[in-house]
């Protein structure tokens, strides 16, 4: 076990956690734009910036990919660390003014006016939905391109993806709601990537359910009986307690 | 022919030393990247034929860079009885001349440079005198009385134009290798790390991190595996000493590291060389391939037992790649994105074993501070700063080229005794050190001691060496401008502050230089370069900001000018200034009529011309071609 | 156009030589550019293929560095050195001139192919700033008004 005082308050966790986590245990919330639970963390937006102090070298750090170390002193609300906080969220307000998330996190602060011209953007380049799609999927449909003021998110030379299965995991982890996902009649339409994919109908209802290639993918990677993958979850849960009656009546 | 033993270098030096010194004159010509630009290549040329024309018996070299660029095409002679004279500006037909007199025993004192008379073997630390008995020498100023290169002492450079870099006999001649020799058979790794550690070198890439130390952590960095990098991204814009090494003297890098794989315990290396380098690279390469034929890399180095390799991996422009982890990045064939640290590179790096990089100017230090000892090495420089830094001197000066110098030096020597002052009698104004991410130093700071303490102290840093003087035309506005917009470029785009950070920083910057902004705008310049600072995951973003901050702080006034009286002091942002013809000064020729590309000047012949300000686009040229001075600009 | 074919021996000669298909990206692509003068969108897939990694990382290293494009490079590649020696010696100005002549922005190739327009920091040529380079060709002590007639050498 490691010990730590974040905000004054004494700590003790174990070894490979992060300060974000170890604020948690302590009830402190730092703000987090970037970080999801399911995937990696990667340090990008710099809105969980806490300071650091090691021996003579004080510093800003990102809180959730800092490991916490024996003695570590942390402040997750100083003068320095919310001053940063207050810039990196207006700069992210004149970027996407039109982003709830943004938005909220700016009212928490109280910032007002953004001293910046406004721009529209919706994706703020967290890298979630990079992050899901390769760790998470393994399908790497999209990654980023170009570099700096011009990086973004998108599909090799931003046409049809080959490899996209339409699970649509991008498009529930993202922050901003930047990416879109509709369907018309028999297809899924992934406007933000440029892909259109064929929906398997169910052999009962009749309704378009799913992408044929994201069943695909599946019936690939988890052992289940073939006749999963040609029902919606409706018919499949229809179906299921109808079983279960079943069983219970023939019990009685 | 694989080197076993001291014995087999010694006969290696032999030939190396016929070679450097042979029976006949010998003609070495600077074919580094900066000749081959001044045309050094037809002077070689030229030589050859008429060495061959007039059969002459003469032996032709090519050497690295000898550090006066200013004065490429340079060509320094050898012959058995004379001094080493060094010629310089030279071209195809001043070459031709000058063999035909030399045949003739006879030479062109007003071409040359200087002379040598001894020269310093660094690695043995003895000095070879020339057997003069010829007076080819007289009246020629003597190399270590020039102003150039009197302050200067080669260490780093210490082969770079004295050898042929494509001859390693030659490197072996001046000691090379003998140090390599004498560590995988006497010294034990730990030895050798103390021995850096004692040395006091700091790391010459920027940081300015002790090496020793840092080899140490690599050391005891738990695993086997472990790797060895040269970083030769050199991407600061006016600084080029490492292309310079790895032109013209490969192997002092490549001992370095071998040396350093040993005491660190690694078995294979990189050497990262930018892709702007395609002569560095091959330099590199040939120098690899030779290095592993004599048995000096790869498997049992000269019997000792122990293997290490060297591959090369190449950039592909991105300035970013200079930054470890984003280098790290590069070599596995992913963006240059960094990543943060903890954990650092020599706990968790290529391919996440541990892993030591350096730059290119410090694998270079390493064969001489084992050779002459860290007690030697460490009498040189200042307290915190040991030994000696190499500077690519460059900008408004008149002596441009590198120049290496012990840490320590007054930036007042380096503009006015080595750098022979600014052209044309004009002021001296600043001097940017560190590149995008130094700043720039004031000429009221000019008794300022350069080292790495000083110049972080003065809000700048020393980086990798870069030293570009500036003068009263230069105005500091556009300048923190230029480095934005580098730095804007240059950006990953992965982490906000840097990628919005400095965008916005650039977006005041530019209302400043056109006169459209306010006092609150420099408030809030100063704000975000406080933030992209402090909150940047990376040092491209942490340092990007100094330029702008140095700027701020030593020429406010300038801002002001810019923000307040919407006028540009130095006369160079377009939209603050007016270009005008002065009727008393204008003869009629119409010259800038007929180069203006917007076709803003009229005027009829003879008589004087003027410029329609609604058309003009400031582009300068007919400031430049006026041979009369009647261009004005206010 | 391409010879799928050729393109598929020659990238597989070229992949052969790295040990860790995942490395080799940026060498072989690098190879590709060398060969071609730019990356042409099959040769992105097939070395993807050939290297077994997905086809976004291959795309991402493509886009992010600049030494390649993925546009047809023009016959003549000029080279505006805009290091800081020469930035501070007018090389700004030089670019606004050949951005002037040619037509076109920094970062752009001219439409009948003839020559591309790049700005690169440093040459390390900083006695002669301010210094361009056509193809192999270096000049230095650049004036605006001697541009046009060094371009009018390059056919």
């Amino acid at each position: 076990m490691l010990n730590l005082t974040i905000d004054a308050k004494k700590v003790s966790v174990e070894k490979g956690t992060t300060v974000l986590h170890a604020a948690r245990k302590l009830g402190i919330e730092i703000p987090t734009l970037c970080y999801h639970e399911g995937v990696s963390p990667y340090g990008a937006c710099r809105v969980c910036l806490v300071e650091v102090v090691k021996g003579r070298r004080t510093g800003l750090t990102s809180s959730c990919t800092c490991l916490v170390e024996e003695g570590m002193e942390v402040k997750t609300d100083s003068p320095g660390v919310l001053e940063s906080r207050r810039l990196i969220v207006e700069l992210l307000l004149a970027r996407s003014p039109e982003v709830k998330k943004i938005r909220e996190l700016a009212q928490e602060m109280g910032i007002e006016r953004v001293r910046f011209r406004k721009e529209d953007k919706e994706c703020i380049l967290c890298g979630l939905c990079v992050r899901v799609c390769e760790e998470i999927i393994g399908a790497s449909v999209i990654g980023f391109i170009n570099r700096g003021a011009d990086r973004e998110v998108e599909t090799p030379f931003q046409a049809q993806s080959d490899v996209c299965i339409g699970c649509g995991a991008c498009s529930s982890v993202c922050p901003t709601g930047a990416i879109k996902i509709k369907e018309i009649f028999d297809k899924r339409i992934l406007e933000t990537w440029h892909t259109e994919l064929e929906l398997k109908s169910c052999k009962i209802c009749g309704r378009y359910f799913a992408p044929k290639k994201e069943l695909e993918q599946l019936k690939g990677k988890v052992e289940l009986p073939e006749e999963i993958f040609e029902i919606c979850m409706d018919c499949r849960r229809k179906d299921l307690s109808r079983k279960i009656s079943e069983i219970k009546t023939g019990m009685i | 022919m694989k080197i076993k033993d001291q014995k087999d270098l010694e006969k290696l030096k032999v030939k190396g030393l016929d070679s450097l010194y042979p029976k006949a004159m010998k003609i070495n010509v600077g074919l580094a990247t900066c000749g081959i630009a001044t045309g050094a290549q037809a002077v070689f040329e030229s030589i050859v034929k008429e060495i061959q024309k007039q059969g002459i018996d003469a032996v032709v070299s090519k050497t690295g860079c000898l550090g006066f660029c200013q004065k490429e095409p340079l060509v320094d002679v050898w012959q058995p009885d004379s001094a080493r004279i060094i010629y310089c500006e030279m071209n195809p037909e001043k070459a031709r001349d000058l063999v035909n007199e030399l045949a003739q025993g006879k030479t062109r004192r007003e071409w040359a440079l200087c002379k040598l008379e001894e020269e310093e073997f660094i690695i043995e630390g003895t000095k070879r005198k020339y057997s003069i008995t010829g007076k080819n020498g007289k009246d020629i100023p003597l190399y270590q009385e020039l102003p150039f290169y009197k302050k200067q002492k080669k260490i780093v450079l210490r082969n770079c134009g004295f050898i042929n870099p494509d001859n390693i006999e030659e490197y072996i001649a001046r000691g090379g290798y003998f140090t390599l020799a004498r560590v995988l058979s006497n010294l034990k790794e730990e030895q050798v790390i103390e021995e850096i550690k004692n040395s006091g070198l700091r790391g010459r890439g920027g940081a300015g991190f002790p090496t020793g130390v840092k080899w140490k952590f690599c050391r005891d960095a738990p695993g086997d595996m472990k790797y060895i990098i040269c970083n030769a991204d050199e991407g600061d814009p006016g600084a080029y000493m490492d292309r310079s090494i790895l032109e013209g003297d490969p192997h002092s890098v490549l001992e370095g590291m071998v040396i350093g794989a040993y005491a660190i315990g690694s078995h294979e290396g990189y050497i990262y060389v930018r892709n702007e380098y395609p002569l560095a690279y091959q330099s590199v390469k040939q120098a690899i391939e030779q290095a592993e034929e004599y048995g000096l890399l790869g498997e049992n180095i000269l019997n000792s037992g122990f293997n290490f390799e060297i591959r090369i991996s190449q950039g592909a422009g991105a300035f970013v790649c200079g930054e470890e982890t984003a280098l790290l990045a590069s070599i596995e064939g992913r963006i240059g994105e960094p990543r943060p640290r903890p954990p650092f590179p020599a706990e968790r790096g290529l391919w996440d074993k541990p892993t030591n990089i350096n730059n290119v100017k410090t694998w270079a230090n390493i064969p001489v501070i084992i050779a002459r000892g860290a007690d030697w090495y460490s009498k040189m420089g200042t307290a915190k700063s040991k030994g000696t830094m190499v500077f690519s001197l460059v900008g408004k000066i008149n002596n441009t080229g590198l120049v290496e110098v012990p840490m320590g030096i007054k930036l007042r020597e380096m503009i006015y005794d080595i750098g022979g002052g600014i052209p044309e009698g004009k002021k001296f104004k600043a001097v940017q050190t560190g590149g995008p991410s130094g700043g720039c130093i004031p000429s009221e700071l000019a008794d300022l001691e350069v080292d790495y303490e000083k110049l972080t102290q003065a809000g700048s840093m020393m980086g990798s060496g870069g030293m570009v003087v500036m003068d009263e035309d230069t105005c500091m506005v556009n300048v923190a401008k230029y480095f934005l917009n580098f730095t804007r470029d240059e950006s990953c785009g992965k982490c906000t502050p840097c990628r919005e950070g400095i965008k916005r920083m650039l977006e005041i910057l530019d209302d400043i230089s056109k006169g459209k902004a306010e006092e609150k705008d420099l408030e809030l310049l100063e704000s975000l370069a406080k933030v992209v600072k402090d909150a940047s995951l990376c040092a491209l973003g942490g340092t990007a900001p100094n330029p702008v901050l140095t700027t701020l702080r030593y020429f406010r006034n300038e801002y002001e000018a810019h923000i307040k009286d919407k006028k540009c002091p130095a006369h160079i942002c377009p939209d603050l200034i007016r270009y005008s013809i002065s009727k008393e000064k204008c003869t009629g020729c119409g010259l800038c009529l007929k180069e203006c590309p917007q076709k803003a000047i009229s005027g009829e012949k003879k008589k004087p011309h003027s410029i329609d300000k609604n058309k003009c686009i400031k582009c300068g040229i007919c400031y430049e071609v006026c041979k009369f001075d009647a261009v004005e600009i206010d | 156009m391409i010879d799928k074919t050729k393109e598929r021996v020659d990238l597989g000669k070229i992949a052969n030589k790295y040990r860790d298909g995942k490395a080799g990206v940026i060498s072989l692509l690098q190879e590709i550019n060398l060969q071609y003068g730019y990356l042409p969108e099959e040769a992105l897939k097939l070395a993807a293929k050939k290297l077994d990694v997905p086809l976004i990382q291959v795309y991402s290293v493509a886009t992010f560095y600049t030494a390649f494009s993925l546009r047809p490079r023009g016959r003549h590649l000029i080279n505006v050195c805009l290091g800081t020696a020469c930035f501070v010696r007018g090389g700004t100005r030089i670019v606004e001139k050949l951005e002037r002549e040619l037509g076109i922005k920094a970062g752009r190739t001219t439409e009948d192919l003839k020559f591309s327009l790049e700005t690169v920091h440093c040459l390390g040529c900083c006695s002669l700033a301010p210094v361009m380079r056509i193809d192999k060709d270096t000049y230095g002590r650049l004036r605006q008004e001697k541009v046009p007639q060094i371009l009018k050498r390059y056919k």
